[in-house]
């Protein structure tokens, strides 16, 4: 049995659920599809531990009217069709008007010692410690880049961890006039007081990186922080260490969405109403470029309303989605990444961590095709994200192309038929 | 906590309560830091939390490559990380 | 200096077979390669060496090559693993013919035995209970491709060969060839390009013939043999314009890699999913427990198909010091080294180790 929609929207983080939230509001039939059990994406995920922000709870009632796909994979698809892989089975969902807001993933670098147990991303870490991790009592050392440091050493901290330190590879000059343009946004300026209140008392390091992280047994026991002027050992239970976000693109790819140029980790290129490339096909959120939530709400709201066939509503985002847009670009440039940190892997650091590749088996390969053929390095069942985010962020190789199915996926949901004769029709339900 | 909010499970043999709508990584934990073993033979466990990398995988009655932080944890499930 | 002994076009597993022999002959050889070594067909193949005993031609060609792979069974970069072919048959029809088809393999020199239903589920216990019966052949294997044209090629380059990389040649000259920046090389030419050799020698019918490959997870120990259905063949040399056929290998890294499409005439190159699922269906008829395993990877690749078959291997007719070693279907793999020592022996005269009239270009002519 296919079911269809008039609007399918592809994640229930912040962009998709705004974007479900608009398109129901005009009586279209709306889907949302997300692989995790409970909606909130990543910066909403749900905490067994804690309530969800405000603006989280209010956002997720709104799915209440519509069909809620949660646990389904997509692993293959069209401009017309989803397919689907949950832990009963596949099947297909078919729409007029698709609504892409698949989000980001961490950029993780590759150094000596990162595949040790207890080496997770920040944004890892507190996704882990929503999902229940032990955290009582652990020594964490918060590293990499960006205001996602301190959401994830503030959660940590409130789950009970001990935070020993936050390291910043920014320079501290770029921060501090970071810090002094947020007055223009008095909402992130006051829940960046909030954070810094909260962290109060644990040592920020600015300028700085994690070198090494060293290990007994096969879990992590202590790092090497360095900067400028040398090295310092933190001993530590956890580290927490992440170098910004990549939009999640492999479903806009498959279906043919055009990428941003010129930049190493593309987003979607969309228009004013988040119009992709491809005619019916939406994209909102992280999806088209790092942007935060602020910004994956408004766009969320204006795919909604695009998917849903209307320009009215739009225009009134306009305004909102500039701003959020000029924060967006502030962020990026303050967070830059320092060219230093694509050379902390040594050639026996491993790379691609599904086929234990070390960068030294990449010598002398120069696109990723070659060193895919060569090495295996992408071969694996992460399908090249890990390792292919790093690698273009090391300047060595652009991205290849994408096949289904876009996830690891049961060979049954690849052969299962498509388009079966009977299509349940959820068209235009009021 | 009432028993229904709690989940009961067993990680290689061994006992584990997670809070109803934990993970199966979060139960995992409560048991072990490792959670498979790479091709050359190193302990692995989770990097990135959001089921992108593949490190948290482990068997879950009987079926391989189960991604745990992906996965709600269960009452009943068996789960090894035996690679 | 651009003049050479010998310059092979296309670093694929023909061309690095060919570049590997020629060099060590002491020819000052030349590959010319605008991708990735051995990342065409060869890269999409299987890697099963495999003797199919329903054409003789064939099965000759097989035969000889197999015998030159041995020499790999023990070098890593080749991957190189013993798990055996298993045949097997669905029907009674189908068994029917095994005792002959085994009497042809061992006339061949290739040890088969018999199996029974009982020994099949014993041997193989994911095939699917009900089967007919089949043959075992225990000594073959399967190695991973593009490592083996990598170490080829760089065996080459150790005898003083001189790779071209990223350059494709524009046109055939005389008694040479040029490049698409305008360089020109001078000897003996041969065209290892698979499917495109009609763009340098449109005179010899080649067609694409599309297949499908599925790559699955790591389960360690749970397949036994590369498994083909008796009536693979009947894909293989037959003429439909699509079909598929049972094939499943236990990868060394304890991946299971399942084929068989074949289509003659696709719209691209991308994977088709109606052509997927049919050939998924197919597998799971004979491995039901296949349906759980998870997939993790599908793509396709393009059998470079002659006239009939069998590959060109030798001069071209009409053209002059323009050879020729491509159009191997599904068997390039098989068959590049014997291949390789055939084109030796022709290009100096010398009778080859088998006949090789079968494959001569000029049939076609006729």
């Amino acid at each position: 049995m296919t079911e269809h929609y008039d609007v399918l929207v592809v994640g229930a983080g912040p962009a998709g659920l705004a974007a479900a939230r608009a398109a129901s509001g005009h009586h279209r039939s709306v889907a949302v599809v997300d692989a995790q059990a409970m909606p909130g994406g990543q910066v909403w995920r749900h905490d067994v531990a804690k309530r969800s922000p405000r603006a989280a709870r209010k956002a997720i009632t709104a799915l209440d009217k519509v069909r809620w796909l949660s646990g389904h994979t997509v692993v293959a698809g069209d401009t017309r069709t989803l397919r689907m892989e949950s832990r009963d089975g596949a099947h297909d969902v078919t729409f007029d008007a698709l609504v892409l807001a698949t989000g980001a993933r961490e950029l993780h670098l590759p150094f000596p010692g990162w595949t040790l147990p207890g080496v997770t991303g920040a944004g890892g870490l507190q996704a882990l410690t929503k999902q229940g991790w032990p955290m009582a009592g652990k020594r964490v050392l918060v590293a990499g880049t960006g205001p996602l440091l301190l959401a994830a050493a503030s959660s940590l901290r409130s789950h009970g961890a001990k935070v020993v330190g936050i390291v910043e590879q920014a320079p501290h000059h770029r921060v501090a006039a970071f810090a002094g343009q947020l007055w223009r946004w008095p909402a992130r300026a006051a829940q960046a007081v909030r954070l810094k209140s909260h962290l109060a008392g644990v040592p920020c390091h600015y300028g700085a990186h994690v070198r090494e992280a060293f290990g007994n047994d096969g879990t992590l026991q202590a790092v090497t922080v360095e900067n400028a002027t040398g090295m310092q050992r933190i001993p530590c239970d956890l580290l927490a260490v992440g170098y910004g976000l990549v939009p999640n693109t492999r479903l806009a790819q498959l279906l043919g969405c055009r990428l941003q140029e010129n930049t190493p980790h593309p987003g979607v290129q969309v228009d004013g109403a988040c119009r992709t490339s491809v005619a019916n096909v939406f994209a909102a959120g992280e999806i088209c470029g790092i942007g935060g939530l602020a910004m994956a709400r408004i766009e969320g709201t204006i795919a909604g309303h695009a998917a849903a066939g209307s320009r009215h509503d739009i225009l009134a985002w306009n305004r909102r989605h500039a701003r959020a847009r000029l924060f967006a670009d502030i962020l990026a440039r303050t967070f830059a990444l320092d060219p230093s940190l694509h050379n902390l892997a040594t050639p026996d650091t491993i790379v691609c961590r599904c086929e234990d590749v070390p960068l030294a088996a990449l010598d002398g390969l120069g696109d990723l095709r070659s060193a895919k053929l060569a090495s295996r390095c992408g071969m694996g069942a992460c399908q090249g994200r890990i390792c292919g985010s790093a690698l273009t962020e090391l300047g060595r190789i652009a991205s290849p192309g994408v096949r289904p199915p876009l996830f690891p996926a049961r060979m049954e949901s690849l052969a299962a038929a498509h388009f079966s004769s009977t299509t349940c029709d959820h068209r235009g339900t009021s | 906590m009432t028993a229904a909010d709690t989940i009961r499970l067993h990680v290689d043999g061994q006992p584990v309560e997670v809070p109803r709508g934990a993970s199966l990584a979060a139960a995992v934990a409560h048991a072990t830091p490792h959670f498979r073993v790479s091709r050359n033979g190193q302990p692995r466990a989770p990097l990135c939390g959001m089921g992108v990398c593949f490190e948290c995988r482990v068997q879950v009655d009987g079926e391989a490559h189960v991604r745990a932080c992906m996965t709600p944890a269960r009452d009943g499930m068996r789960v090894s990380t035996h690679d | 200096m651009s003049r050479f002994d010998l310059i092979i076009v296309g670093a694929g597993i023909i061309g690095t077979a060919c570049a590997d022999a020629a060099a060590a002959l002491g020819w000052r050889t030349a590959v010319v390669e605008p991708g990735p070594v051995g990342g065409g067909a060869t890269a999409a193949a299987m890697g099963h060496l495999v003797a199919m005993d329903d054409d003789m031609a064939e099965l000759a060609l097989a035969r000889y090559s197999i015998r030159q792979w041995q020499a790999f069974a023990d070098l890593p970069a080749a991957e190189f693993s013993r798990c055996g072919t298993l045949w097997v048959a669905r029907t009674a029809a189908e068994a029917a013919g095994i005792d002959a088809r085994v009497a042809r393999l061992r006339a061949a020199g290739i040890y088969a035995q018999v199996l029974d239903a009982g020994d099949l589920q014993r041997i193989e216990p994911l095939l699917a209970p009900g089967m007919a019966g089949g043959m075992l052949v225990p000594d073959e294997a399967v190695v991973y491709p593009p490592g083996v044209a990598r170490h080829l090629l760089d065996q080459a380059l150790s005898h003083d060969a001189q790779l071209y990389a990223a350059r494709r040649v524009q046109a055939l000259i005389h008694h040479g060839v040029q490049l698409d920046d305008g360089t020109q090389l001078h000897g003996r030419v041969l065209l290892a390009t698979g499917g495109q050799l009609p763009e340098l020698v449109p005179e010899l019918p080649m067609r694409l013939r599309k297949g499908h490959l599925v790559i699955s997870e790591r389960y360690p120990g749970l397949l036994q043999h590369q498994v083909l259905e008796m009536g693979y063949a009947d894909s293989a040399h037959g003429q439909a314009d699509s079909s598929v056929a049972f094939n499943v290998q236990p990868r060394p890294t304890g991946q299971l890699l399942l084929g068989s499409s074949r289509e003659f005439d696709a719209d691209s190159g991308e994977v088709s999913p109606p052509m997927l699922q049919r050939m998924l269906q197919h597998a799971f008829a004979f491995m039901p427990s296949l349906r759980r395993l998870r997939a993790l990877r599908t793509w396709t690749g393009m059998r470079p198909t002659s006239v009939d078959g069998l590959p060109y291997l030798g001069a071209v007719p009409g053209r002059d010091e323009v050879w020729v070693a491509a159009g191997h279907e599904g068997l390039g793999i098989t068959t590049a080294l014997g291949s390789a020592l055939l084109l030796m022996d022709l290009m100096r005269g010398h009778t080859p180790a088998i006949d090789p009239a079968p494959y001569s270009p000029a049939r076609v002519m006729q």
